[in-house]
């Protein structure tokens, strides 16, 4: 199968990694990569197993999406991937894949992306009127907001998060082994 | 202009309804009693854990796992576990792997003692449940012989298993699944053939080959559409392919098929268990490398490395290198995926996890569609949902 996905142009950087193949693509080929993609007896890629995003806020295209799917007829999967800039769009795939609906809509509350063509992208994790997307990196593990229920207005607020102690992170990364290499070659210089 | 009259009635279904199984909240709207439309408004048990995840070295995240879906925490965090010994590229050793077999499979009868009879509650049978929760208690003890937790185990950690099993574990295992085939039969005594559960259940809520597949279905709701694909079977890990056993699958796909399948798969689990019961022999029951899996107690005691080694692995954690994997397991409700992202420190970059009730409850508006407002309790019992998994 690894000769016929290299037989698709619109695919880059195909590798097997034994249980699963892997490959990158464009994001203006989503459509035309996935139709092949499924609808080719040779792949036959008719089961979407999940959508997901990394984020790496330092990178020009900040965030990387992952697609994930799976072959019954040919026992094998595919993670496929392309990368996107903060406040740029990509073509929802809920034409070809029905699945995706709800996992578009969780990319779309948790890291703010934006699909086209979805017929209903709304939160669907967070709280109604949540402001944020909370697993881009910079949005802090505490949240911005807390709730509590007042007894004397007798409803729930919705109030900054105080924390009585601080979020403590201590840097356990000791210098003895396993260094990062550029640290090591830094050293070297000095 | 032609005036046309809806008459359909909104209304909310949970987020607090005993059969809601958990926290969804349903926007249903009916035509008399005939679901037209049914909306899960899921997220209310969201609790962040992918986030968490990123903030915790990989053994500090294990037991993350045992709260997605609580009610069979051990096949979860063997995802977790497959995926990280993937990206650490190194082996368990085959003692650790039947152990984990033996108690992937418990950890499957487990959550199908609770399907089963939630399901014939949620459509009016009460007895099965005080009959299995009596069972799911003795099984339970095998959890808390092992680990020392009756749910929340974190039994199953890269590398291996956390410890051995002790000592006479295997007679009382091998005793005890037994006796176990015989409750199978009386508690199908009591429901296969019960009148009430058959017309609450039989072409309810079915979903053809296709619809299974294009919804991303696995597991029980996929095999009882007919589709005969189990990852034991098909992609197997750990100690499945030295086991032999039946996939069952259903025909009409409605939840009575459900039902059965899982009926089933629970006798096939009783027959895994006997066989990895023969096979096991004694062994390590983690991989030999302090580097990953904890010194002994022992060797602490006098040995300055082992303190070392124990200190590190508690404190900085190890690190994994740079990779991404996907790594998935038949859990009970079907596939359950990781995908795990390391950028070589001791900390998972992003660690995503695919729940099967997330795509299962997906399938809701249009299984329930034509129906009555009361087979949406028996859908959503037959679904197998439970919400620590899908709000994650």
């Amino acid at each position: 199968m690894l000769e016929d996905l290299k037989k698709i142009t619109k695919l880059s950087s195909i590798k097997d990694k034994d249980i699963f193949y892997e490959a990158s693509f464009r994001k203006e080929d989503i459509l035309d990569v996935f139709k092949e993609l499924k609808n080719n007896e040779l792949f036959s890629f008719d089961q979407l197993i999940d959508i997901t995003a990394i984020d790496y806020p330092s990178r020009e295209k900040r965030f990387e999406l992952i697609y994930i799917f799976l072959s019954m007829k040919k026992n094998k999967r595919i993670v496929l991937r392309t990368s996107i800039e903060e406040n740029d769009n990509l073509d929802s795939i809920i034409n070809i894949y029905k699945a995706s609906d709800w996992y578009e809509r969780e990319c779309y509350d948790l890291f703010g992306i934006n699909f086209n063509n979805h017929p209903d992208l709304r939160r669907i994790m967070t709280d109604y009127n949540f402001e944020g997307h909370p697993l881009r990196k910079d949005f802090p593990l505490t949240g911005h907001t807390e709730v509590r229920y007042d007894d004397v207005e007798k409803k729930v607020l919705y109030e900054p998060v105080k924390l009585t102690q601080e979020y403590r992170d201590f840097d356990y990364t000791s210098p003895w082994e396993g260094m990062p290499k550029g640290i090591d070659d830094h050293n070297e210089q000095e | 202009m032609k005036e046309i009259e809806i008459n359909t009635t909104t209304i909310n279904f949970g987020p607090q309804h005993p059969a809601a199984h958990g926290v969804l909240r349903l926007v249903v709207e009916l035509d008399g009693e005939v679901v037209e439309r049914a909306e899960p408004h899921i997220g209310l048990l969201h609790r962040g854990t992918e986030k968490l995840i990123e903030y915790k070295t990989y053994l500090q995240a294990v037991p993350y796992f045992d709260r997605l879906d609580y009610v069979s925490p051990m096949c979860q965090e063997h995802a977790f576990a497959l995926a990280t010994e993937n990206l650490l590229k190194i082996e368990v050793p085959q003692r650790a792997q039947y152990i984990r077999v033996i108690f992937a499979e418990i950890t499957r009868l487990l959550n199908h003692l609770l399907n089963i009879p939630a399901y014939a509650a949620d459509i009016g049978a009460v007895t099965p449940f005080l009959w299995c929760f009596e069972e799911r208690e003795k099984l339970l003890q095998f959890h808390e012989a092992v680990s020392g937790a009756r749910f929340h185990a974190a039994y199953f950690r890269p590398g291996g298993v956390h410890q051995d099993m002790p000592e006479g574990m295997e007679e009382k295992l091998n005793d005890h699944f037994k006796t176990l085939p015989k409750f199978i039969d009386d508690l199908e005594d009591l429901l296969t053939n019960n009148r009430i559960l058959r017309q609450r259940s039989v072409d309810i809520g079915a979903i053809s080959k296709q619809e299974a597949i294009e919804w991303g279905c696995t597991g029980p709701v996929l095999r009882s559409a007919g589709v005969a694909w189990d990852l034991r079977r098909s992609q197997p890990y750990d100690a499945y392919d030295k086991v032999d056993f039946e996939v069952p699958v259903g025909k009409k796909g409605d939840c009575f098929d459900r039902y059965l399948v899982r009926i089933e798969e629970m006798r096939q689990s009783i027959s895994i268990i006997q066989q990895c019961l023969t096979q096991i022999k004694s062994g390590e029951i983690s991989v030999i490398d302090n580097k990953i899996t904890p010194p002994k107690r022992s060797e602490m005691k006098h040995s300055m490395e082992s303190l070392i080694h124990h200190f590190k692995l508690f404190t900085e954690g190890y690190r994994v290198p740079e990779g991404q994997t996907y790594n998935a397991v038949e859990a009970p409700k079907g596939e359950f995926g990781v995908f795990l992202v390391s950028d070589g420190s001791s900390k998972p970059y992003r660690c995503k996890i695919r729940a099967p009730g997330f795509a299962h409850l997906q399938t809701l508006d249009f299984l329930s569609k034509g129906h009555l407002m009361a087979d949406i309790a028996a859908i959503l019992g037959s679904l197998d949902i439970v919400f620590g998994e899908i709000d994650r």
